[in-house]
């Protein structure tokens, strides 16, 4: 007879991957400090948490895209188009609250639009983001005209300036779409159906599931928090500025697939994107802290993907 | 025969984790000989072929092929030996042409550096190798305009391209209806002539009669038995591939009661103005040969595929089944034809996968819980007696019929009304058939209207009270229980 | 059975599809004859040479990505690589190390990148979208740090003459870059359908495992082109840095839409298998004629990428209902 009584032992079994690299994000940080120990000063480690917000809302994104089966290579570009956008509205004399939610709309139909064309017309997931990755950038471009978008009001920086209890406000945010993630993903006969949506779309589909729509939910989700995070960069910069956000895409995927994320789908979790997160920006805050010109922080962070990926696969053929 | 030798397989034995897949298996074929190698599905012959072309490699044992000791790596280096497989999905190029398929990976070519693809050369051996073949084609046609016969004949070409002296067929005759298999016969016996042996794997013992010359049964791995075709005693080769003298036991009555299922004029892109209806209790076997249309009438039913036309009444209620969300929704179960790719999701675990159709009506919210979960979970995982060692074992590891039981399980813990069963024992071993075909009798017994699809026609015949036999995408016959037998379904199935 | 299947004449068999190419030629014509109509300037002979010269360099790059497309590949690296390579030419010119070398240097560069993408591809295992996107952010991040983000100039005469030299036939001066392009293009469609590596291409992307089945390394043939594509898309990196006289670190950002684009209007199937050399051509043709079409109507230039994007999808989903109709998808 099997029983249940041992069911939370193995559970337990399941986070033994994300202690590896939660043990990696500890002994790459021990090693920035050895070479700088600024890196530990209490002024640095907000730096390092506004960053984790950034990096963290767009990789959990990302991750319910993948697991879910695609990629979404539009989020840097949307981070600014969103930024820019929000800006606009204020400086045209909308509220805050309004600005705020037009953009979130707007960057949810975005992902709509992205679920819409891979869903039911069956265009491969990278084209049709990366479409909007020109396209967004340039739109953001051209609402500029490559000026700034000044004059914000003051209110409006709190979001990405301000703190509670000394815990900087884009963290809460993260924090709280970290767990409402976890919660779906772990919880929920939805992120359940996502999974299986992920791991074998045909099976999940002939097990009843609207695949299509699971689907679609992913591409709205992650550009949502695309939105989300263009808002928080622009409160932040005080400012709406179309030229922030460039090859975050990158980072994103390459914080989900450091936390676990297979690019294959199907596979996944929140608080190993999390930590993913967190590696990224730790790495990011090396290259600046080790004073490495920002020109070749391209480089490392193409180097981190396709490394990350490889080790992921090289994993996998292991297990097998 | 007392002719020449030219394979000798000794004691081959290969064992894959948790089967002996084969043990100690002999097997000789003589040149110009058409040998049929008969058993059961999960007998050991794909694996015993795959070690002779290079796919897997073996534990233990010799091959001796003309003469001398060969150890083939890949299928490539067995084609070089001399030894050419063709199996049952064709390995053609769809957009490329004849000639080119014909060649490729052996192409004729000219200069040193720059190796220009001879194609006039290619064309002209191309039109020699069909015309020996009989099929009057231009080698200029692609692949993709060509019939799934033709395809065979190209694949045919291909073996002798690569000058062959050992040609395996993988159920050659499976996709090809009645004159297609009187003119591959012609072929392989052309081919027999020209001293070519001939491997031929098949499921219809009929054919192995009419073309073979001696007879290799395995079963369970093992070599049962050898007959000469001369003796024509098709009883005795099934005695042998089942190792019994009935196959399936026959299951119990169950009380068939009112209609539950009726479906009218169905039709599909492969299937054409389908009528038939199901009654609670009732087992319904479609049977028909491979790519009559079987699996795509219950895709359509299902809502898997578009349907053209067709009206669907579930307990007299007429219903729309758009897709298998709605076919779900309205208590219908499939179990699709192949486990792997359309029944389970490999990488998750095995309770993930035994709830996922039921978490939508068990959790109306949205929100699992786990214990409720894991309880439905163990209650399917011990009445089926599914073998793991717990519940979150990842399916991928657990053995073909354990996962089967899995594809079973899950839809019978949505409590189904109906349940359709699409080759439920295709490559499953002995014990887990006989299991799964209990299962079949009982759940029948509980009420639940079944829809069985099988190429085994001795399973068929043991489980329905009713069959109704599929050809070219329409219904030929339908038979009740006490008339049917396996010639009046042939007969019905060639139409 | 004989008289279902459809004869074609020898000349046309190979990959000589020759109407789904009439199709799009009768699009581009269709595309010119409305511009020529609609505005003054489109049919000028400076305007039909601005438009040859512009889109030779992405053409030729498209000959490389659709060899990658035919294996069933993506190379999102291309833009990235086009600048880079000039830029490595444009550097070493700047040293004093002379045309051959700098030339060989920044073509070389461009295969190198090339080949790295298809050992990831190949050997790695990694999803082509995913490898050539990190090497896109590596190449482009190599403009930037090499040059701290300034354009190289001042390059000398005898490398710009390669982008701006109108050769003269029959009276009429045929920019160089136009007369590569019809070089190279006639050559990798030799390559594709003469030679015994163009037969394996065609056979990797069609089905895979029939190709490995037949002996064919897989592996190899996927590294093989890769690194044509990075080649082929430094030759066209070279032209547009001679064309343009200086090396920007930002130089064709964004291209890699362009190009992919071009090869699938020209009937490139991202599902692998299938494309013709002609086709790529006609198809970068159309995407230029489109761009100079746009700036000469007065579009926003901003909107063009969302253009872009709007015609690959329709191209992509013309491409499924003709594989649909055809049977091959269900």
């Amino acid at each position: 007879m099997i029983k249940i009584k041992n069911a939370k032992v193995l559970r337990k079994g399941i986070y033994f991957r994300e202690l590896n690299i939660l043990l990696a994000l500890i002994i790459l940080s021990f090693g920035i400090t050895i070479i700088n120990p600024r890196f530990l000063s209490s002024f640095n480690l907000q730096i390092i948490a506004r960053q984790v917000a950034i990096f963290g809302l767009l990789a959990i994104g990302e991750t319910l895209v993948i697991i879910g089966g695609g990629i979404d290579l539009s989020v840097g570009s949307l981070v600014a188009l969103t930024g820019v956008l929000v800006a606009l509205f204020m400086k045209n004399g909308l509220s805050i609250t309004i600005s705020i939610l037009i953009v979130l709309l707007i960057s949810s139909l975005v992902g709509l639009w992205h679920g819409l064309f891979v869903t039911k017309l069956k265009v491969p997931p990278f084209i049709i983001t990366l479409g909007t990755l020109t396209a967004a950038r340039g739109l953001a471009s051209v609402i500029t005209k490559g000026w700034p978008i000044i004059g914000l009001p003051e209110r409006f920086f709190f979001i990405g300036q301000g703190d509670i209890f000394g815990i900087p406000f884009p963290l809460i945010i993260l924090i709280l779409f970290a767990f409402i993630a976890f919660f779906i993903t772990k919880y929920t006969v939805l992120g359940r159906q996502l999974y299986a949506t992920g791991g074998n779309i045909e099976a999940a589909r002939l097990s009843g599931i609207d695949v299509d729509k699971r689907r679609i939910f992913t591409y709205v989700s992650s550009s949502f928090l695309a939105g989300i995070t263009g808002i928080i960069i622009a409160s932040r910069l005080s400012q709406g500025q179309a030229g922030v956000g460039g090859g975050y895409e990158l980072s994103a995927i390459a914080a989900a697939v450091i936390g676990g994320t297979s690019l294959s789908g199907g596979e996944g979790t929140i608080l190993g994107t999390l930590i993913g997160a967190a590696i990224m920006s730790v790495i990011y805050n090396g290259l600046i802290l080790l004073e490495i010109s920002s020109y070749w922080h391209d480089v490392v962070m193409g180097l981190v993907i396709v490394t990350a990926v490889t080790l992921d696969i090289w994993r996998k053929r292991k297990r097998i | 025969m007392g002719q020449e030798l030219i394979l000798k397989m000794e004691k081959i034995s290969k064992a894959f984790p948790g089967v002996q897949a084969l043990s100690k298996v002999d097997l000789e074929v003589y040149k110009g000989e058409i040998l049929a190698l008969v058993g059961e599905n999960g007998a050991g012959k794909s694996t015993l072929m795959k070690i002779l072309t290079g796919v897997y490699t073996k534990d233990e044992g010799k091959i001796i092929f003309k003469g001398k000791e060969i150890e083939p790596k890949n299928p490539h280096h067995a084609q070089q030996l001399g030894i050419s497989m063709i199996y049952q999905e064709f390995n053609l190029v769809p957009n490329l042409d004849i000639a080119t398929n014909i060649f490729l990976g052996n192409e004729p070519k000219r200069g040193k550096f720059l190796k220009v693809f001879d194609i006039k050369k290619a064309f002209k051996e191309s039109e020699k190798l069909l015309e020996m073949i009989g099929l009057n084609i231009s080698p200029d046609i692609l692949i993709k305009d060509l019939t799934i016969a033709q395809q065979q004949m190209v694949e045919i070409a291909k073996a002798l391209a690569l000058k062959s002296e050992l040609i395996i067929m993988d159920e050659p005759t499976s996709a090809l209806a009645g004159k297609e298999v009187a003119k591959l016969f012609e072929i392989m016996k052309r081919l027999k002539n020209e001293g070519i042996s001939i491997i031929f794997i098949t499921h219809r013992l009929e054919e192995v009669f009419q073309i073979a010359d001696r007879i290799v049964v395995l079963r369970d791995g093992q070599r049962v038995g050898e007959l000469t075709c001369e003796e024509n005693k098709i009883d005795e080769v099934i005695k042998l591939m089942v190792g019994r003298d009935v196959r399936v036991s026959p299951r119990i009555e169950s009380k068939v009661d009112n209609v539950i299922l009726e479906v009218k004029n169905l039709s599909s892109h492969a299937i054409k103005n389908i009528n038939f209806s199901l009654r609670k209790g009732e087992v319904l076997g479609i049977a028909g040969l491979v790519g009559s249309g079987r699996t795509e009438i219950v895709r359509a039913l299902f809502g898997a595929d578009p349907k053209i036309s067709g009206e669907i009444y579930i307990d007299g209620q007429k219903v729309e089944i758009k897709s298998p969300k709605d076919a779900v929704q309205l208590g219908i179960g499939l179990v699709p034809e192949d486990r792997k790719l359309q029944g389970l999701i490999l990488s998750m675990a095995l309770h993930e996968n035994l709830s996922l159709p039921s978490l939508p009506s068990m959790f109306s919210n949205g929100i699992i819980n786990f214990k409720r979960e894991y309880k439905l979970v163990e209650d399917f995982v011990n009445r089926l007696r599914i073998r793991t060692p717990h519940i979150f074992q990842v399916v991928n590891n657990l053995s073909g019929g354990n996962q089967q039981k899995v594809v079973v399980a899950k839809w019978l813990a949505l409590k189904p009304k109906v349940l359709i069963l699409d080759e439920p024992t295709r490559g499953i071993d002995v014990g887990a058939k006989a299991e799964i075909h209990n299962l079949i009798s009982e759940l029948a017994k509980e009420g639940i209207g079944i829809i069985l699809i099988s190429s085994e026609l001795p399973e068929i015949l043991a489980l329905s009270d009713r069959i109704i036999i599929i050809s070219k995408g329409k219904i030929t016959g339908e038979l009740r229980r006490e008339e049917a037998n396996q010639e009046k379904i042939m007969q019905y199935a060639i139409i | 059975m004989r008289n279902r299947v459809s004869r074609r004449p020898l000349t046309q068999v190979f990959k000589f599809q020759r109407i789904q190419e009439i199709g799009i030629l009768l699009i581009l014509f269709i595309l010119s004859l409305f511009l020529s109509i609609a505005t003054p300037t489109f049919l000028t002979s400076t305007n039909i040479f601005n438009i040859l010269r512009a889109f030779s360099w992405i053409a030729i790059s498209a000959f490389g990505i659709s060899m990658v497309i035919i294996t069933g590949g993506i190379d999102l690296s291309v833009g990235s690589v086009m600048a880079l390579s000039g830029l490595i030419t444009a550097m070493m010119l700047r040293a004093n190390l002379g045309d051959f070398l700098s030339i060989l240097g920044g073509l070389l560069i461009g295969a190198f990148v090339g080949f790295i993408n298809g050992l990831l591809v190949s050997k790695a295992n990694l999803p082509p979208f995913v490898a050539t996107l990190g090497t896109m952010s590596i190449a482009r991040g190599f403009c930037y740090g090499l040059t701290g983000g300034w354009p190289v100039r001042e390059l000398p005469r005898s490398f710009m003459f390669w982008g701006q030299y109108d050769i003269p036939i029959l009276g009429i001066g045929i920019p160089l870059p136009v007369v590569v392009m019809i070089i190279l293009g006639i050559v990798v469609s030799l390559f594709l359908n003469r030679t015994v590596w163009g037969y394996k291409i065609y056979a990797v992307g069609g089905n895979e495992q029939a190709a490995r089945l037949s002996g064919i390394n897989t592996g190899r043939i996927k590294l093989l082109v890769y690194t044509l594509c990075g080649l082929l898309t430094a030759v066209g990196g070279l032209l547009m840095t001679a064309r343009l006289g200086v090396a920007a670190p930002t130089a064709a950002s964004g291209y890699e839409l362009d190009i992919i684009a071009s090869a699938v209007i020209g009937g490139t199937s991202l599902t692998g298998g299938e494309g013709t050399i002609l086709g790529v051509l006609i198809g970068a043709a159309i995407m230029q004629v489109l761009r100079t079409g746009m700036v000469l109507l007065g579009f926003p230039a901003y909107w063009q990428p969302s253009a872009i994007g709007a015609i690959i999808i329709l191209a992509i989903m013309f491409d499924q209902y003709r594989k649909k109709k055809m049977g091959l998808l269900r």
